[in-house]
């Protein structure tokens, strides 16, 4: 089974984040490259992203006409950080996985599993 | 192999025999076209399918000899009819015809699949009444109160999201049991809860959830006799089957239990549920199910409602709200601390719980008995008024209602003993 991990972040996860000293960032960075060496085996591509400011989103607009705007399309207090996409035999071991982030680097909240059709 | 301690009291023998038979059948047979199509869709549906034809013809030709190979029959015939141009499935299922279909943990995984933390605690009820109980959605959709409709879409999406989520088919590994086992526990608790307490209405019902709920607890406890909170949530259902018989009069009103004829109370049962206490204390590792387990042996142990050890009751609640704080189980502890020490503490104690309760009607009962102890009369009637306006249950309306006109009677009883969680 193929899953795309979201490393999700709230907005106060954001600030904590921006708040850091670039040590300490780097220092996550670090330890975020290491899980994902770790891992290796499981994980088939894996990305951080830029911040949602930095985001562009075209929309089929009137008339089939697409439409550019600033900013992403799902507007939440949530962002996506960075995403994994891993290959593993079912849903328990991509929770393990998932959860072993978590403990790993816990300055995102959440990490949503999507199954891959 | 069925359990040989009866768990219900069946009210039609056929139907009885059904459920039985069911319950006994379902779960296996899913389970066992799971590990061999490999597709949960298919097999719950497959199986479910045959579930119907058996409800059609049985109660006309009589149930047959072999229940469990006329189901399996008529499932692996439909199968093939259904899933005739996919050779994967034919070759499987043509299998399925010589094999017998046992492997002793089919229904322990489909349980576990079923109750999966990644499926909602609802979709977990439901899934389990249906793939492991053999619940039909007429009867699940009637133990709920939903439509038909409802309840058939939302089974749709749970079969998805187990096939598409690739939810796995199999006991949990070691690390992950304590948890998984906890998920599972909770679904019976939760079925056990919704059947005893039938909060629904008063609506007689061909399946018997809390049956079901102890049956497959039962179970588990004998794939898994050092679980500690297994044996205590096997020990809280059975105290409670002990007493069912005495909870309602002839009428079919509730009885409260400061009123019920203790004499009708399942001694054996009551000895037996002691013993699974004692079982799980001894192996060192307490827990909720355990401690309520406790308390509610606490009532069934005691010879009168006089004689009732209130003080060892109010300690288990203490140690049960360290465990799992919650308002409800404040509330429960209440009414103990009013048989330890007076109405007047515990009306304080429950005038906290305002805010977290106001919708919960034996909150408003709880108070107004308290109020009604203290004299207060008038804040009694409009606290008790609020009670019956709140509750959905037809049963605990006439009980309330009698109460509000007997008031003459009243002799400050708590309404105390009619939810599992706190009797």
């Amino acid at each position: 089974m193929k899953y795309l991990l979201l490393f999700c972040a709230t907005q106060e996860d954001l600030a904590a984040w921006q708040a850091l000293s670039e040590e300490a960032r780097a220092q996550t960075r670090a330890k975020s490259g290491q899980w994902m060496t770790e891992h290796r085996s499981q994980i088939r591509s894996d990305n951080g992203l830029h911040l949602p400011h930095t985001v562009t989103s075209v929309h089929v607009g009137a008339g089939g006409q697409p439409l550019v705007t600033d900013g992403p399309f799902l507007e939440g207090t949530e962002v996506i950080g960075g995403y994994a996409e891993i290959e593993v035999a079912d849903l328990d071991e991509a929770l393990h996985l998932a959860k072993s982030w978590s403990a790993h680097v816990p300055s995102y909240s959440t990490v949503e599993i999507w199954p891959i059709l | 192999m069925p359990d040989e301690e009866r768990e219900t009291v069946p009210i039609d023998p056929i139907q009885a025999t059904l459920s039985t038979v069911f319950r006994e059948e379902a779960g296996k047979l899913v389970g066992a076209l799971l590990r061999l199509l490999g597709n949960f869709e298919v097999a719950e549906e497959i199986v479910q399918d045959a579930l119907l034809v058996a409800l059609e013809r049985w109660p006309i030709e009589g149930i047959p000899a072999q229940p469990g190979a006329w189901l399996l029959t008529v499932a692996r015939r439909r199968a093939l009819d259904q899933l005739r141009r996919d050779a994967r499935y034919r070759d499987k299922l043509a299998q399925l015809e010589h094999s017998v279909v046992q492997e002793p943990d089919d229904r322990l995984r489909l349980m576990f699949t079923c109750c999966h933390p990644a499926l909602s605690r609802e979709t977990q009820v439901i899934l389990t009444l249906r793939a492991v109980c053999g619940f039909t959605t007429a009867e699940i959709a009637h133990a709920f109160l939903a439509s038909e409709a409802a309840v058939a879409r939302r089974l749709v999406r749970a079969r998805q999201k187990i096939v598409q989520a690739g939810i796995p088919y199999g006991v949990p590994r070691d690390e992950d049991l304590d948890e998984r086992l906890g998920e599972v526990l909770a679904v019976l608790y939760l079925m056990f809860n919704e059947g005893y307490l039938s909060s629904a209405g008063s609506i007689p019902m061909r399946r018997d959830l809390a049956g079901d709920a102890a049956w497959l607890a039962a179970f588990l406890t004998r794939l898994y006799p050092r679980e500690p909170e297994a044996l205590g949530l096997l020990a809280l259902m059975r105290l409670h089957l002990a007493r069912a018989n005495a909870r309602f009069d002839a009428l079919g009103s509730l009885i409260l239990l400061a009123d019920q004829d203790r004499s009708r109370w399942d001694r054996r049962m009551i000895t037996d549920a002691g013993r699974l206490i004692e079982q799980a204390a001894a192996l060192g590792h307490p827990g909720p199910y355990q401690v309520q387990a406790a308390l509610v042996a606490c009532h069934a142990e005691a010879e009168s409602w006089q004689a009732t050890d209130w003080p060892q009751i109010l300690a288990l609640y203490d140690l049960l709200l360290c465990m799992t704080p919650s308002p409800v189980i404040r509330l429960n502890r209440a009414v103990a601390l009013s048989y330890v020490a007076g109405p007047e503490g515990a009306l304080a104690e429950v005038e906290t719980l305002a805010s977290d309760l106001e919708e919960y009607h034996l909150f408003h009962a709880i108070r107004g008995a308290f109020l009604l102890e203290l004299g207060r009369r008038e804040q009694a009637r409009a606290a008790e008024m609020r009670a019956l306006a709140l509750t959905g249950n037809r049963a605990e309306q006439f009980l309330l209602h009698q109460r509000l006109c007997a008031r003459v009677t009243a002799g400050g009883h708590a309404p105390h003993g009619e939810r599992p969680s706190h009797s």
